[in-house]
């Protein structure tokens, strides 16, 4: 590849031009990890417009994303080497305006890198899960290579831009183009079977309530800029280091203190899928696996995580934490939300998709509880395994025909060729579920827990019921996850193929023909169809899910580092803007541990260890009592027989709690009035005048028309009447003369 | 005859408004121009054939020329002379070309009755 080297003697140049930084200057080879994915994205482009009929465009994307990662990687290190100073790497002036000399008159936006440990950290799992991802991708839309293939790979590889530039901008105007852009790349991923109306409509809706987040974010940006006359992140927290605005006064007391923050947050709930704006995510599961793997579970949907950590000194500028406890309680409540309705769910993709809702809870509650790293850590374990369950998942889809009912599945595990599939989703659900020591999930799941029964109340107002709730919400967890597990992986071998057998017709999925080669040795479902074989996944899907899974493993040791900093993640929030000295971090003695939180009398942060680690054992074992031990067939389980004591309370959990219906009738219902009156008031009264203004000349016209009658001797009356009369006239006038 | 009708002109402009009974005035050669622009109007009107009508336009051309050249020779200049010249002139040319019309008009509807023409109607 000689394009790299061309890019980065391109930007080498551009940076020299540029003007150094406030913290030490970043070389501007940092740009090869957003442009290589837009190469890459552009290069697919032409694979479509010179009809490529190859795997072509899954070879551009794996192999640019992991030059990118590379890159990523050996910026990484080179940022460790230097002292973990944060880096800014300029790379062209992209916006400057300037309306007057003083302070707040300007508006720069350099397309330049703010890299500090935030944006490495997030960086390192973006470029990495999107290889790993693509990689999964190349074979799991092998069906529609030649068709789609090139779209697909196109948007994702955009996706991948976008993110890097999301991440590592060094102004918010930066970052609201990644945001943007991630927006758009996630509108067309869910829209890629554009045929199927589900699929259309759930893009939409992702795209419109992302909307309502995003007004959100750009007004906070503009009363960023207006209070503080900047939008780049150095000169913006030096202010708000020293608690003062623009013209130099202080913000202590001020509006904008409490109001900013609010604002950047709703944003933050769109884009991470939080009450009330959650119900895009489920839906966004009509997009093809490896998109909701990669932008509706690891990476896109933690960037309002990432922008609550990376404004942080904003959010506490308000001593009264208003905007925090606010984060802290969605989170929590969305956690909730989101567990009990992935519950009485049916379809495994919703079942994840719901729990990546809930565990993005998790993260928030962990930001407003004042545990920054906490919740990085558990993005960071979180993009992982949950990765993982949608692959896994996705193999399962991919296999069967899409069929993703766990009552039509059963004991896959067991079949041949399926053993690394169920095992790798043995791992992400012990992750997911907390399973104790062995997990990554159990640790950074624990750090947000122990925090919030730390944190006092007077610092985030009910603390300790945000603890309560969460750790509520983890057995649940543990019960759903498992569910899916020994519904769908264990237990007596079942299966019915999905609805794309039967729908030859549809063009995305056409190409199942050629299963018979792959299912030779598959196994036989015992009243499946009678000509279907399920097909085992080849060797890109198997080696990613093992990647994944020791990755997942290999994020517990990081824990383990950097102990004084709570691990690796703990370091590396610890050198950016997201820090935040936790209350009761550093294990204080005496009257001040006094007011810090205690669990059941103990520091929290020990006693949780044992605690969530229970709560997570009851959660599984309900799950194997309920829906593995005893279990004969796919379709039934214990559960079914207990469901009827609840009453209708699993309906309605089934139902989503109606959350849809209740936005449809309180939102889109008056809209829809609204729109039709003003429709039928367009259609009657605009549009009458307008008809009016044209009538009103052929009414005229019609009143003269019969002076032209086509007779050639009436004209000429016409015309020697004319005459006559003004002769008359003469003649009176001279008349009256003489 | 010239020398004659000048003197008569002059007659009618010195002796009063009035010339007397048998002399030929300005007022003689008005009314007949008057007279054949009248007939001519009258022509165009009544009758529907296109070449009646266009011979009744030429005559109502020829009642003004003739008015032209009275008012020309009543106050002795040739202005009035000249300019219908330039009429006769143009209206030869035109001539041909109404007739040409006429022509052709008469090949699309097989008629030369003006009311053929009639759906030009607003």
């Amino acid at each position: 590849m000689s394009e790299p080297a061309g890019i980065l003697g391109f930007m080498t140049l551009a940076a020299e031009g540029g003007h150094g930084a406030a913290s030490s200057g970043g070389p501007a080879w940092f740009a090869a990890v957003p442009l290589l994915p837009l190469a890459a994205s552009i290069l697919c482009g032409l694979t479509i417009a010179f009809r490529v009929k190859t795997k072509l465009p899954a070879v551009i994307t794996v192999a640019a994303l992991a030059v990118s990662f590379g890159v990523t990687v050996a910026g990484f290190l080179s940022w460790s080497n230097a002292g973990h100073a944060t880096q800014i790497a300029d790379i062209y002036e992209w916006i400057g305006v300037s309306w007057g000399s003083d302070a707040g008159q300007t508006l720069s936006a350099k397309f330049g890198f703010y890299m500090d440990g935030l944006s490495w950290l997030w960086m390192l799992f973006v470029t990495g899960l999107a290889t790993l991802i693509a990689l999964y991708a190349s074979e799991y839309m092998g069906h529609d290579v030649g068709k789609g293939y090139g779209r697909f790979f196109a948007a994702f590889a955009l996706f991948v831009f976008s993110m890097a530039c999301l991440v590592m901008g060094d102004n918010l105007i930066l970052l609201y183009l990644g945001w943007e852009g991630v927006g758009l790349c996630s509108y067309l991923l869910i829209g890629y079977f554009f045929q199927k109306p589900s699929a259309v409509a759930a893009a939409k809706k992702a795209f419109i309530v992302n909307r309502i987040g995003d007004l959100g974010l750009a007004v906070g940006i503009f009363l960023t800029f207006v209070t503080f006359g900047t939008v780049e992140y150095g000169p913006l927290f030096e202010m708000v280091r020293q608690g003062v605005d623009a013209a130099g006064r202080p913000l202590s007391g001020q509006w904008q203190e409490w109001v900013i923050p609010c604002l950047l947050m709703i944003g933050a709930f769109g884009k991470s899928a939080q009450f009330p704006l959650y119900v895009w995510l489920p839906d966004a599961m009509e997009g093809p696996t490896p998109v909701s793997a990669l932008i509706h579970a690891a990476t896109m949907v933690t960037a309002g995580v990432y922008l609550i950590a990376r404004t942080m000194p904003l959010f506490l500028l308000d001593d009264s934490h208003f905007a925090l406890t606010i984060v802290a309680w969605t989170g929590t409540i969305t956690a909730l939300l989101a567990a009990t309705i992935g519950m009485a769910q049916f379809d495994i993709k919703r079942i994840m998709a719901y729990s990546t809702v809930s565990q993005l809870g998790y993260m928030f509650a962990g930001l407003g509880v004042l545990t920054s790293v906490g919740a990085a850590f558990h993005v960071f374990t979180h993009a992982f395994f949950k990765a993982l369950l949608f692959l896994a998942c996705g193999a399962v889809m991919h296999g069967f025909a899409g069929q993703l009912d766990l009552r039509r599945l059963s004991g896959v595990q067991k079949m041949p060729g399926w053993r690394i599939v169920g095992l790798t989703m043995l791992v992400g659900c012990l992750n997911l579920a907390g399973f104790p020591l062995i997990t990554s999930g159990y640790f950074s799941k624990d750090m947000i827990l122990a925090q919030a029964f730390t944190t006092p109340g007077e610092v985030i107002a009910g603390s300790r019921w945000i603890g309560w709730i969460l750790l509520f919400t983890a057995g649940l967890t543990a019960y759903y996850t498992f569910r899916v597990y020994f519904r769908v992986f264990v237990g007596p071998q079942h299966f019915e193929p999905g609805e794309e057998l039967h729908a030859a017709d549809h063009d995305h999925h056409g190409g199942h023909d050629d299963h018979g080669g792959h299912a030779r040795d598959a196994a036989h479902g015992h009243d499946g169809a009678h000509d279907f074989h399920p097909h085992p996944p080849g060797w890109a899907i198997n080696s990613v899910l093992v990647i994944l899974a020791a990755c997942s493993f290999l994020a517990i040791p990081t824990y383990f580092m950097m102990t004084e900093h709570h691990g690796w993640v703990g370091s590396m929030v610890h050198s950016s803007t997201a820090f935040v000295e936790s209350p009761g971090s550093h294990h204080v003695e005496g009257a001040h541990a006094e007011r810090l939180g205690t669990f059941l009398g103990m520091d929290p942060h020990k006693v949780m260890y044992y605690v969530s680690g229970l709560v997570g054992f009851i959660g599984i074992g309900i799950a194997w009592f309920l829906h593995l031990s005893g279990r004969t067939g796919a379709a039934t389980s214990r559960a079914d027989a207990l469901l009827p004591m609840l009453g209708p309370v699993p309906r309605w959990a089934q139902n989503k709690w109606y959350v849809d219906e209740f936005y449809e009738a309180v939102i889109r219902l008056p809209l829809w009035v609204l729109a039709s009156l003003f429709h039928w008031f367009d259609k009657l009264v605009i549009d009458g005048l307008v008809d009016l203004c044209g009538l009103l000349p052929r009414w005229f016209a019609r009143a003269i028309r019969p002076s032209q009658s086509g007779v050639l001797q009436g004209y000429a009356v016409g015309m020697a009447g004319g005459l006559a009369v003004i002769l008359v006239i003469v003649l009176i006038v001279m008349g009256a003369n003489v | 005859m010239n020398t004659a009708l000048s003197n008569l002109c002059l007659a009618a402009t010195t002796s009063g408004d009035f010339a007397p009974i048998g002399a030929l005035t300005l007022y003689h050669f008005l009314f007949v121009s008057a007279a054949m622009f009248a007939v001519g109007v009258i022509g165009f009107v009544s009758r529907r054939n296109l070449i009646i009508m266009f011979l009744c336009t030429e005559m109502m051309f020829q009642a003004a020329g003739i008015a032209l050249i009275a008012f020309s020779r009543y106050h002795l200049n040739h202005t009035g002379e000249v300019f219908v010249i330039f009429v006769l002139t143009i209206a030869a040319a035109e001539a041909a070309l109404a007739l040409a019309l006429v022509v052709w008009t008469f090949r699309r509807k097989a008629t030369l009755d003006a009311a053929a023409w009639s759906e030009m109607a607003g």
